[in-house]
């Protein structure tokens, strides 16, 4: 690892922009109530030095001239040293996790500035940002992890800090369960990604990414790859929230909306897509790991955009949205198309952080309404909000020039390039589906009329409020543009050394596609309009007359439902049992019975005990002549 | 002419007998007490005897520990049958059952 590792300007400081969130978590913890409405400037301030931290780093690593060179290794120092299995707190900074870095802080402090106007006048304000600030901490140590073990804390990290958020406002007992449904469901992949370090540590001896993942296939084999791929994919689907793991994401949404934004959408599900992208050489030894990325991820962008298409409540739409979209970086990822995928994690940071702060200050004007029926004409009471919006809800939908446009249409071209026939066109669909249910959201929150008491009085959000959602909207304008105007653009260049280069192949030209994908999105955003604001049609009466679908769809396809029946109702019922009926029967009544046994067998016994010195001393009598006759038959 | 050992143990058996039937049969904690005493002689007899018997002196030796033994346990038990007396005026011992499970 060391001969490659380059010394750049100020690589030693590597450790601060994790170090500086962390610090700001500590204090915001423990002076949280007394340092009242500056915790949030604390902490909001500290991810934005991380940030310039980041920048400077980056730009520093892309200034070494030879791309294989841009690599730093941190040291930190040795944490377990078992035998001849070490393992160290090590970072690594090359440009995968710098682009990450940059997402994560980036993205990161705007939505601690937006945070500071929606969080005012919570009770516990200060903890709200000393959690925000801990899941900062721990995602950049999930992205600039140097071994699978220190990326394994960041990842639990996380899934704690997002534990913590989603139940943050914890007096409300759906909120609370709605946290603990998505520990223990991202639990369950975690498990498996917790095997599959195991195994790699049997196989490698080590869990260094510099061993691991330079050449696999001399070390272990095909099949053992599969294990171990698919074993940390598992993990990625807990965390990313793919299909069948995905149930918890919606669930999640009872978090405070900067939570949804920040954690829900822009990084932490979106580091299964990272793992995918980190552990690529794994996965392309298998091969059939590659696949089963593809088709799960193909799968849930689909189902999950079905699912959005029939929600009413406003952050349910996108959150639904999100599943489907890592969905689409899973496809990309599944056909080697990492640089892909990478930025559609970046575009889709951008554009979904800015939906979800936008429907977050949709319900600060509205006095927490999420309900899209009780919505409407709110383009015109709320004009930052509404617009940035609009430009949040284009790019997903792909429309040129917006980053989502670049993102998901250099997906279907090399899906359409690389002879996936199939894929390209259910892909497809998945692009119609998303910019359906983007155009339903934004025609029924932002156009028409007004449909109820709040929406017609709804305000704009303060200017704390309404700066992060500007930079964000000019980040989604411009995204696309500055990093990847085509499947090759910079960010690809960038990344090549660490991802391999972008598959080729033969298809319809990029023109012919990007039309193709141009009049679908349109056509769909029409067809959206015409049902939910041109108001000539009755979209209630139509949804009446397509029942059960949309109820089924509203339902998530009641996987839920499955899930209750198969799993958590015996679960319950067999703790049940076992609390009730095998504890206070079986293991209580053990005890108890010990105890009673004992009393009674005293009880019988001390009557024994009479008094009568003189009966003792037969007693003794008798036993010396038994001791007596006993030996003298010995004899 | 040496007296034979036959006649020391049976002496013994019959002061041993004699002391047990004392301790197992009276009620007054002061005959019991001597009862108690004549086994023990009874036994140390049997004891000189055989030493005598076995020319060794280690059957006399354990005879003088149990006369010592039994000087100390006349000092505690005629102590307590004394303390006893005095707090209840008897010393019947079946009187003295407080002890009963």
């Amino acid at each position: 690892m060391d001969e490659i590792s380059v010394r750049i300007g100020g690589s030693g400081l590597l450790w601060i922009v994790p170090a500086l969130p962390l610090a700001s978590a500590f204090l915001d913890l423990l002076l949280g109530r007394r340092l009242g409405k500056l915790a949030g400037l604390v902490a909001s301030a500290t991810v934005g030095l991380s940030f310039v931290m980041s920048t400077y780093l980056v730009f520093q690593l892309l200034d070494v001239a030879s791309p294989e060179g841009r690599l730093v290794n941190q040291h930190l120092f040795d944490w377990i040293s078992v035998g001849r299995f070490t393992v160290g707190a090590d970072l690594r900074l090359d440009v995968l996790s710098a682009t990450m870095i940059l997402v994560v802080t980036g993205v990161g402090f705007l939505i601690h500035v937006y945070a500071i106007g929606y969080m005012q006048g919570d009770p516990r304000y200060g903890r709200f940002f000393a959690y925000l600030n801990l899941f900062v901490f721990f995602m950049l140590l999930l992205v600039l992890a140097d071994n699978y073990l220190v990326l394994y804390v960041g990842w639990e990290g996380v899934g704690l800090c997002s534990y913590l958020l989603i139940g943050f406002w914890f007096e409300k007992t759906e909120n609370a369960s709605a946290a603990k449904k998505a520990f223990v469901t991202t639990r369950i992949g975690d498990t498996a990604m917790l095997i599959g370090l195991a195994l790699i540590v049997r196989e490698f001896g080590t869990l260094d990414f510099g061993t691991v993942l330079d050449a696999p296939g001399e070390t272990i084999t095909k099949g053992v790859a599969t294990a171990i791929a698919l074993l940390l994919f598992a993990g990625a689907i807990g965390k990313s929230a793919q299909v069948p793991l995905h149930v918890w994401l919606p669930d999640a949404m009872a978090g405070p909306t900067p939570v949804s934004a920040l954690i829900h959408a822009a990084t932490m599900v979106t580091a299964g897509v990272y793992l995918v992208v980190r552990s690529a050489p794994l996965f392309e030894l298998s091969g059939v790991a590659l696949t089963v990325v593809l088709i799960v991820g193909l799968v849930t962008a689909l189902f999950a955009a079905t699912c959005a298409l029939a929600q009413d409540d406003i952050k349910r739409v996108l959150a639904y949205s999100t599943v489907s979209q890592l969905g689409f970086m899973f496809m990309a990822a599944g056909m080697r198309f990492y640089t892909g995928a990478m930025f559609m994690l970046v575009a889709h940071a951008f554009y979904k952080a800015l939906m979800f702060l936008g429907a977050g200050s949709v319900m600060h004007g509205m006095h927490e309404e999420t309900d899209l029926q009780r919505m409407g004409g709110l383009l015109r009471r709320m004009p930052i909000t509404g617009w940035t919006f609009v430009v949040g809800a284009l790019a997903l939908a792909g429309i040129w020039p917006l980053a989502g446009f670049f993102a998901k249409d250099q997906i279907l071209e090399i899906a359409n390039h690389t002879g996936r026939t199939w894929i390209y066109l259910l892909g497809t669909l998945g692009a119609l589906l998303s910019a359906l249910y983007i155009g339903r959201l934004v025609f029924l929150a932002f156009f028409g009329s007004p449909r109820s008491e709040e929406a017609e009085h709804a305000h704009e959000s303060p200017t704390v409020m309404t700066i992060p959602l500007v930079v964000l909207a000019a980040g989604a304008v411009l995204a696309g543009l500055l990093f990847s105007t085509s499947a090759e653009g910079t960010l690809a260049r960038v990344l090549e050394p660490v991802t391999g280069p972008v598959p080729h192949g033969e298809g319809l030209s990029t023109l012919a596609l990007s039309a193709i994908a141009t009049a679908i999105a349109l056509g769909a955003l029409a067809v959206a309009w015409w049902v939910y604001a041109s108001g000539r049609v009755e979209w209630l009466t139509l949804r009446e007359r397509l029942q059960p679908l949309p109820r089924a769809a509203r339902n998530g396809w009641y996987v839920d439902h499955a899930y209750s029946t198969l799993f958590v109702n015996p679960g319950t019922a067999a703790a049940r049992f076992t609390a009730n009926v095998f504890d206070t029967k079986v293991v209580d009544g053990l005890v108890n019975g010990i105890g009673a046994g004992t009393r009674r067998l005293a009880s019988a016994v001390r009557l024994v005990q009479t008094g009568f010195v003189r009966s003792y001393a037969l007693a003794f009598f008798l036993g010396a002549v038994g001791v007596l006759v006993w030996l003298g038959t010995r004899l | 002419m040496r007296t034979p050992i036959a006649y020391f143990v049976v002496l013994s058996g019959v002061l041993f007998t004699l002391g047990t039937l004392g301790v197992l049969l009276r009620k007054n904690a002061l005959l019991i007490f001597m009862s108690v005493e004549l086994q023990l002689n009874a036994v140390n007899l049997a004891l000189v005897a055989f030493s005598r018997m076995h020319l060794a002196l280690d059957g006399q030796v354990l005879a003088f520990f149990s006369m010592v033994v039994a000087a100390a346990e006349v000092v505690v038990g005629l102590a307590i049958i004394v303390a006893v007396y005095r707090r209840r005026g008897t010393v019947d011992v079946d009187e003295a059952r407080g002890l009963a499970g």
